[in-house]
């Protein structure tokens, strides 16, 4: 009954757990083409691990494992539940990715991703802050000075 | 070692057994053979002196190169891709050598191309082959690369030099004393490594003391680039607090070197040249003992 009452959709995806403040920014880097479906954006939801929190919710959509990688960098601890007949199939906590390609800028203006046609690779680390190191110019950055695109 | 790009990719073995090559080298207990052998020395960024120890290093094994120097020269200029290049020089030849001011340039290139590839510089990343001679030199002179007291003076910030050496030599227990002006000390991410690695460092932002001189093993001095300095006045100022002279040598270790990659401009003063400390100029001519044994290893010569 509960589950029911905040899960407004039928089938498709829920991503909780995401760093309150950070929902808008989730909805945005997934980039979802224009849809008639139904999306929902709670903002500072109260969470007992979390203390605050903001959730998503998206009617009929299934999420690429390049959307998932996204997710992971810039909500790190965010879960991805699959709801099928208005029940949750599935319930994980999104992973960290240990390489990702193509979807960070490099801020560095010296670096060779940005003077010639280089697909951009990222080394993932955690101690904390999630941190991503240029595969090419082996400078490091917080996750939040890096520009990402979908 | 299919290619050498960072000292990040080199583990410690690797690092000794480049080391120990160079050493038989030098002895003449190895002797390489590069006859037929060309390498292509590539330096999108003129630097005489790396490029002739490099053509230096490879003519002493009776191989051969083919040199371009600066980008006037490059196909750049007509539209052609840097892969492109690469992969047409790839084709004449057995060996990269490359400078490039764009950082991640080499491992670009490594990439791109079916040969070995040699970073011999790129940006303010890596210098992989300074930091391998300066090991050597370290090693030739003490005796081994553990536990030393190592003093570096200069730009710390912007010398890549130092990051390399730095990472490197903490690999073998080393402790460091840093003199620099303030703003131009260690880097946060380079102190982070230092202390994650529990390696002891000391900083100072005053003149190098005799006190902490007496203490070292190896001072590595390095350039203070005039243009990191705001204004004129500014760099005047530091220039004469940190220049090493003959004076500041009285109370040292006699196993005392005295190491610059070299040019040296006002931080070296040339009345160091005469006393048993300096090194600089023998560390030049292992750069070419060490550079014989990198080529070797890449183009499987032993």
């Amino acid at each position: 009954m509960g589950k029911k009452a905040i899960n407004p959709i039928k089938n498709g995806t829920v991503i909780d757990h995401i760093p309150a403040g950070k929902g808008k920014n989730v909805w945005e880097m997934l980039n979802l083409p224009s849809s008639e479906e139904k999306m929902f954006l709670g903002k500072n939801l109260s969470s007992e691990k979390l203390g605050k929190k903001d959730m998503l919710m998206f009617e009929n959509l299934e999420l690429s494992l390049k959307q998932l990688n996204v997710i992971a960098l810039i909500a790190f601890g965010a879960t991805i539940s699959i709801i099928k007949d208005g029940e949750i199939t599935r319930k994980d906590q999104v992973i960290l990715p240990e390489l990702v390609e193509k979807v960070i800028t490099c801020p560095n203006p010296k670096c060779i991703t940005n003077e010639e046609d280089v697909a951009t690779k990222f080394e993932v680390l955690e101690n904390g802050d999630v941190e991503v190191k240029c595969h090419y110019c082996e400078k490091k950055y917080l996750i939040g000075e890096v520009k990402i695109k979908m | 070692m299919k290619n050498l790009i960072s000292m990040r990719d080199l583990s410690k073995e690797e690092i000794l057994y480049l080391l120990k090559l160079a050493s038989q080298i030098e002895k003449g207990e190895v002797n390489p053979d590069m006859q037929r052998r060309l390498a292509a020395l590539l330096f999108f960024e003129p630097s005489t002196r790396t490029m002739f120890s490099f053509d230096t290093a490879m003519k002493r094994m009776n191989g051969n190169t083919i040199v371009m120097s600066g980008t006037k020269d490059t196909s750049a200029k007509k539209g052609e891709s840097f892969a492109d290049t690469l992969q047409t020089i790839a084709q004449y030849t057995d060996i990269i050598i490359m400078r490039s001011p764009i950082e991640g340039a080499a491992r670009y290139a490594s990439e791109v191309v079916g040969i070995p590839v040699v970073n011999a510089g790129d940006g303010a990343n890596q210098h992989p082959t300074q930091a391998l001679l300066d090991l050597y030199s370290i090693q030739k002179t003490q005796g081994t690369l553990e536990n030393l007291k190592i003093g570096i003076a200069g730009d710390l910030r912007f010398g890549r030099t130092v990051h390399s050496l730095v990472q490197a030599m903490s690999l073998f227990g080393a402790k460091f004393k840093f003199f620099s002006p303030t703003f131009l000390s260690i880097p946060k991410n380079i102190k982070e490594f230092l202390h994650e690695k529990k390696i002891r460092f000391n900083e100072f932002d005053e003149d190098m003391d005799i006190k902490i001189l007496s203490e070292l093993d190896i001072l590595y001095v390095t350039r203070i680039q005039k243009e990191r300095f705001a204004s004129p006045e500014d760099y005047e100022k530091v220039k004469g607090s940190y220049c090493l002279t003959k004076e500041m040598l009285s109370h040292v270790k006699p196993n005392l070197k005295v190491l610059h990659p070299l040019p040296r401009v006002d931080e070296l003063s040339s009345d160091v040249d005469d006393t048993k400390y300096a090194y600089y100029f023998q560390q030049a001519q292992n750069g070419v003992y060490m550079r014989q044994a990198i080529i070797t290893i890449l183009l499987g010569g032993v």
